[in-house]
């Protein structure tokens, strides 16, 4: 239970709701831009790369979920008023749910091997489709485009 | 006063907090037993959700295109087609996010003991939880019956390659000489369907390996719809049972069932944590099936 006065509590979560909800405007108006519907012309999900990487889409994803962490912080900390428990039951229920971490790293790592697996096995065909029409001659280049009729 | 007798003393001092120590009646964390068992569930709880959306990350991390979310939640009550993305999904997130507050107000009057308090913002969160269903159960309507996306079946597409249509909206081919539509890879299609039928329209891909080359829309990702129903179906009925706790505990608080208790309506507070908990789950929902 926390030590605040009834009129200090009240206050605090006042403000508590109102940086909620500016944090969550925030999060959509990135979403928004990030896909060209704020900003016309400019769609940086779309279009900031280096290389072959999509940093405009990465640097923005990792705004919108510190945003949301933070957002998770919040509610935690002072609606469900944890930041008032004792330290030691503090760390009871957030310790184990550091878990999380590395079951998110290890799972979106294997859905990532999936995806290549896939994209390995798609190629492959691919090739002995190509391989085994070549001793036909200049006519395979017709079998090579489907039906197109 | 001798150096040994102090330490002799402080021995005993010591044996005696021992001895007290396990003969019970102490509560080391300070919260009572039903506050503590809340806090466990919710834990346990949080491990289910995150469970599932890690399960929609990795199933997403292994296709290559997935439905773009400003596209596929793009419409609004009320204003027929017309492309609002994200508005009504975020509506819905301030409603649940009001209803916290609303639900913390009633906590913070039961640790004054006022009844007549807790009763209203009590009231006031369980009008918040009904709205935020009523929006849920507008969004799910509109995708089942107008876009007809089902558990198995997904009509939100994404193309991977750049292409020039072949057939018009209503899947006919273009008339010889008519002006063809085209698009770009990553730019999201809808499947309609026509009198029961699936159209999906023939298109010449005009960039990659398969330059050249006729295909036709394809549905999306099979597994889309069922994580979307499952998520925010769990998430659903969530805030429906909560919804239904606060409604009886807004009663029991009504007819001064808590007053003789006088724990500063410790029902209400470990019923808030559970409200609170809905809504730290659906910033997370938010987050992964909206926003990224």
């Amino acid at each position: 239970m926390s030590a605040h006065t009834y009129e200090e509590s009240k206050s605090i979560a006042s403000r508590v709701i109102i940086v909620l909800a500016i944090v969550t405007v925030i999060e959509v108006a990135i979403a928004l831009v990030g896909k060209g519907y704020a900003i016309p012309g400019w769609a940086p999900y779309d279009t900031a790369f280096i290389g072959s990487f999509p940093i405009g889409k990465a640097v923005m994803f990792l705004l919108m979920i510190g945003m949301s962490i933070y957002k998770a912080y919040l509610v935690i900390f002072e609606f469900m008023h944890m930041k008032y428990e004792v330290r030691n039951m503090m760390r009871s229920v957030l310790v184990p749910a550091a878990l999380l971490i590395w079951a998110i790293i290890a799972f979106f790592m294997e859905g990532t091997y999936w995806k290549n697996s896939r994209a390995g096995i798609e190629e492959r065909d691919r090739v002995e489709v190509e391989s085994s029409m070549t001793p036909r001659g200049p006519a395979s280049t017709e079998l090579t485009t489907p039906a197109e009729h | 006063m001798s150096a040994d007798t102090a330490v002799a003393h402080d021995v005993v001092e010591h044996t005696e907090k021992e001895a007290q120590a396990w003969t019970g009646g102490k509560s080391p964390f300070k919260s009572s037993y039903g506050k503590l068992m809340m806090w466990y569930f919710l834990l346990s709880d949080a491990f289910t959700f995150a469970g599932f959306l890690i399960a929609y990350g990795t199933l997403r991390f292994s296709m290559q295109s997935w439905p773009v979310p400003d596209f596929v939640f793009s419409l609004f009550p009320f204003t027929g087609d017309a492309k609002m993305p994200l508005v009504f999904v975020s509506l819905m997130t301030f409603v649940l996010l009001f209803s916290s507050y609303t639900m913390i107000r009633a906590v913070q009057e039961g640790h004054r003991e006022n009844r007549s308090g807790v009763v209203k913002w009590m009231i006031y969160t369980i009008i918040g939880g009904a709205m935020f269903l009523g929006c849920q159960a507008w969004e799910w309507s509109t995708l089942i019956v107008k876009e007809h996306m089902s558990v198995t079946t997904n009509p939100f597409g994404t193309h991977i390659e750049d292409g020039v249509y072949l057939d018009d909206d209503h899947g006919h081919a273009y008339e010889p000489g008519a002006e063809r539509e085209t698009f770009e890879a990553g730019s999201s299609y809808l499947l309609h369907q026509h009198e029961g039928e699936w159209t999906q329209r023939r298109y010449e891909v005009t960039s990659g390996i398969d330059e050249g080359s006729v295909a036709k829309q394809e549905f999306g990702p099979k597994a889309f719809g069922a994580l979307f129903f499952f998520i925010t179906g769990f998430h659903g009925f969530h805030v429906l049972s909560g919804v239904l706790f606060l409604i009886i505990i807004a009663i029991n608080v009504a007819s001064g069932l808590y007053v003789k208790r006088k724990n500063g309506y410790e029902m209400v507070e470990k019923m808030g944590l559970y409200w609170h908990f809905v809504d730290l789950v659906w910033i997370f929902v938010f987050l992964v099936f909206y926003l990224l």
